[in-house]
């Protein structure tokens, strides 16, 4: 196991060291000067220009410059916001909650709704039933967001106005975040119905953010049982008399979750890739909308900053993957 | 423990039924203020935020009009010669009160010398206070070079000297940037070494005091309870930052906000038939234009720029861009503008004609670039579109354009340049209801490298608006800005397009709300039915 997660790590490393290259040279690969874009100032004199690019450090060698960039790396030193002169690291940190709790309930809407889907249409293999499901999974995978975002807005918010349209929670509610997720700080600000109005913010942008990881999940849960229905040993448990539902759910199930466990961890990036949209949309205060703010604003460190996390991030959870897959299947680690 | 949860549900009603009781309007703004101190910035969004909330000026733009009236400044004096302006200050205007800084004492003289000394003076303290801070509208206005002194006469009396006699002076006053801040708060700031905060927490005298902001998502103010003016009617004005227009308006129909700007052009005919809502329309301060670069071939010749005017059909651009809430524009300044000359003819709309002209002129196989903005502004929707229509009536006289964009920021920036290639879209928002506005800011020989995208400098028109601009007996200019636009028409270093109507749908219960014809977005004087 130990030589395992040395092999993943080895890969990892490299991988970070690529991804902030490609964060670092960002800048300079822009149309515009870095210092000028770097800084966020429009109009300055050479005296200006010159100080703030030996502040910058931009008058130095490029290597020494990368080194110094990946230094603050890793001492946490993300960059500054140039329109909000707070940390990079610090926004991060104030937004991230917002994401997670979102993406959280996203992708537990996937697995509740995908795998019992994808059991099902594997059950009915070739049924009316499982060509809907794989049909509206399909439909679902191919989804543009923010074209599926906006008709729900219409639908639900809009026409039956059941849902509210946009945010976390009503603006008649002011409360301080103390854990950063709604859910919990509504219930803690002691609001009668603050943590309703929480909930029902929650809905849309679950169900849209949500939408392609379901249908990834259901049909790789389709296409892992309907392998695993095919195996001698749930034919001899069916043979031997047991239960359907008893083969299903405790000698399928188990051994199709192997691959699904797997594919449920890389929809984390596709799910970070889809928030950008869907919180635009519904103007929900987190990463993915912090991301297209600070390109409308030119926010230039936020944006290399931010890149950079997001990519920390995702690197993170899959190895968090690979290591959960190893656990789960042994024979991954030889 | 039954008693307990009596306490709670109690407790709960008192919050609840506080809620209810207060008034809230909620505006869903378009974007995110780049910051809270005015006089840093350019952009409407920010000043709708900052100035027109939180701050006044020494005279105010009377509601619903471009006209001025006094604000901070209770009177005022011109001397003769157009020299001196002296201000009488209103007495016992009190400072917002927040739960960031207690004022102790009422406004004076030393904080409008503060509001300007700090922009004018590269030596005090605070004109770097934000790293490279540009004073962009100040310096862009010229009030440098024009302001040779600002004096304290008495606590309540401020004269400000200018170097030449300058008409538009007390309109720009009234302006974004000549919001007045609260020294006795800048001073504490500087004390705490927190000068930062100026524009982050801003504080001022306005009808609502800023409470907190969180970044792109929620801006909340109170109602200042000192206002001088009295109270609001309403009690907290909340921003909620929506910037796609699709979601304001389903955030006005579920009535999640009370108003909002800047709709789609598609919208607008269904918002009308909708009986919760109010669709207010006004015709915009503005003009959108086509400018040819006058310096180089062969647009420096006066009859192809005429011929390429006639090829333009602008009825088809507004219809197709605005569905119709725009008129087609003849003058570079809108029909509500004061000095507009409504006798001008414009170039009529004839393909055959123009062809005609550009073979006389010897002008064949002519290839341009034709620049189209990448976002939409209130006097142009949808630039693309209208360039390629443009596009296409100039391939009808044989004229092969090419549509080109840039990143707004770079836009702005290359569409300066003196040797630029081809014909640049863009327009203008008045800023003060004042033609010099226009017709100095966008066609002055000053402007040519910067705001000047025609790159046009020509002595008659020059002459014209700049003895406008020093002249201060209205008819007299109004003479001149009519001889001037006649010169422009003759010219044409612009093709101009329109004018666009600005719409401000609105829910019904939100009363007393009035468009400002410079496209500011202000909440005073604003209730809501019950």
């Amino acid at each position: 196991m130990l030589r395992f997660l040395v092999g993943r790590l080895a890969v990892l490393i490299p991988t970070f060291i690529g991804v902030s290259i490609i964060a670092f040279s960002f800048i300079r690969l822009l149309p515009g000067d870095p210092v000028m874009l770097m800084s966020g100032e429009r109009v300055m004199s050479q005296d200006r220009y010159e100080q703030i690019s030996r502040e910058l450090g931009y008058d130095r060698p490029l290597v020494v410059q990368y080194v110094d960039y990946l230094g603050g790396i890793l001492s946490g030193d993300f960059g500054t916001s140039i329109v909000t002169k707070q940390p990079v690291l610090y926004q991060f940190g104030e937004l991230f909650p917002a994401t997670l709790e979102l993406s959280l309930c996203a992708i537990i809407f996937a697995v509740l709704i995908g795998i019992p889907a994808g059991v099902f249409a594997a059950i009915k293999r070739g049924s009316f039933f499982d060509q809907t499901i794989m049909g509206t999974a399909l439909v679902g995978y191919s989804m543009p967001i923010f074209w599926w975002g906006l008709l729900l807005i219409i639908l639900f918010s809009g026409i039956l106005q059941w849902t509210p349209v946009s945010g976390r929670i009503s603006l008649l509610y002011y409360f301080p975040q103390t854990t950063g997720f709604m859910l919990i700080d509504s219930l803690l600000s002691g609001q009668a119905g603050a943590f309703r109005s929480a909930a029902s913010h929650l809905i849309l942008p679950t169900i849209v953010l949500g939408t392609i990881p379901l249908a990834v999940i259901a049909r790789q849960t389709r296409s892992a049982m309907l392998e695993v229905l095919g195996e001698d040993y749930v034919r001899t448990a069916r043979a031997k008399g047991m239960p359907p539902f008893r083969v299903i759910a405790v000698h399928s199930l188990r051994n199709a979750m192997i691959p699904v466990v797997t594919t449920i961890g890389l929809q984390v990036g596709v799910m970070l890739a889809g928030a950008i949209l869907t919180e635009t949309i519904f103007s929900w205060p987190g990463i993915g909308k912090w991301m297209v703010d600070s390109v409308f604003r030119r926010d230039y460190p936020v944006i290399q900053g931010g890149l950079l996390l997001i990519a920390a991030i995702i690197m993170l959870v899959n190895l968090m993957v690979d290591i959960l897959y190893g656990l789960i299947n042994p024979r991954i680690r030889h | 423990m039954k008693r307990f949860s009596f306490a709670a549900a109690l407790l709960a009603a008192t919050v609840l039924s506080g809620a209810a009781s207060a008034k809230t309007l909620v505006y869903c703004s378009e974007g995110s203020p780049e910051g809270f101190d005015p006089a840093l910035y350019t952009a409407g969004t920010t000043f709708d935020a900052s100035s027109r909330p939180v701050y006044n000026r020494l005279v105010e733009f009377t509601p619903g009009t471009t006209q001025i009236e006094p604000g901070l400044a209770e009177s005022w004096e011109v001397s003769d010669d157009g020299l001196e302006y002296t201000f009488k200050l209103r007495p016992g205007v009190k400072f917002q009160s927040t739960d960031f800084f207690s004022p102790s004492r009422d406004m004076n003289a030393d904080d409008v010398i503060y509001s300007f000394e700090r922009q004018l003076n590269a030596d005090n303290p605070w004109n770097q206070y934000v790293a490279g801070a540009a004073w962009e509208y100040f310096n862009g206005m010229g009030m440098p070079d024009l302001i040779k002194s600002i004096e304290k006469v008495d606590d309540m009396t401020v004269k400000f000297t200018l170097n030449k006699p300058e008409a538009p002076f007390l309109a720009n006053l009234g302006m974004d940037f000549a919001s007045i801040m609260s020294k006795e708060y800048a001073d504490k700031l500087e004390a705490d070494g927190k000068m930062d905060q100026l524009n982050q927490m801003p504080l001022g005298t306005g009808p609502f005091e800023f409470v907190n902001y969180q970044q792109d998502a929620v801006i909340r103010y109170r109602a200042n309870e000192d206002y001088w003016k009295g109270k609001e009617a309403i009690d907290d004005l909340v921003f909620a930052i929506t910037t796609d227009a699709a979601v304001r308006l389903q955030k006005l129909q579920a009535g999640e906000c009370h108003i909002f700007p800047y709709p789609n052009a598609a919208d607008v005919e269904s918002m009308k038939s909708n009986p919760d809502l109010t669709v207010m329309e006004q015709e915009g301060l503005n003009v959108a234009y086509l400018a040819y670069n006058t310096t180089q071939a062969p647009f420096d010749k006066t009859e192809v720029r005429k011929a390429l005017n006639m090829a333009i059909n602008k009825e088809a651009i507004v219809d197709a861009v605005f569905q119709g809430a725009a008129t087609p524009a003849k003058n570079p300044i809108p029909p509500t503008m004061w000095s507009y000359n409504d006798a001008i003819q414009d170039d009529p709309y004839d393909p055959e004609a123009a062809k005609k002209m550009l073979e006389e002129a010897g002008v064949t196989d002519l290839k341009m670039k034709v620049w189209a903005m990448p976002v939409a502004r209130p006097y142009m929707l949808n630039a693309r579109r209208a360039a390629e229509l443009i596009q296409s009536d100039l391939a009808a006289v044989g004229v092969e354009a090419e549509v080109v964009s840039y990143e707004w920021a770079e836009y702005l920036s290359r569409s300066k340049e003196k040797d630029r290639d081809g014909a640049v879209m863009l327009g203008w928002t008045g800023d003060n209801g004042d033609p010099d506005n226009f017709l100095h800011t966008l066609l002055g020989c000053d402007a040519v490298g910067g705001n000047n995208r025609a790159q046009w400098c020509n002595e008659e028109f020059d002459d014209l608006v700049n003895k406008a601009k020093t002249t201060t007996d209205k008819d007299e200019r109004t003479k001149l800005y009519e001889q001037a636009q006649e010169v422009f028409k003759r010219e044409a270093p612009w093709a101009t397009i329109d004018h666009s109507l600005v719409v401000m749908p609105m829910r019904k219960e939100v009363q007393g709300y009035v468009m400002s014809p410079l496209g500011q977005h202000s909440f005073s004087g604003v209730d809501l039915a019950e």
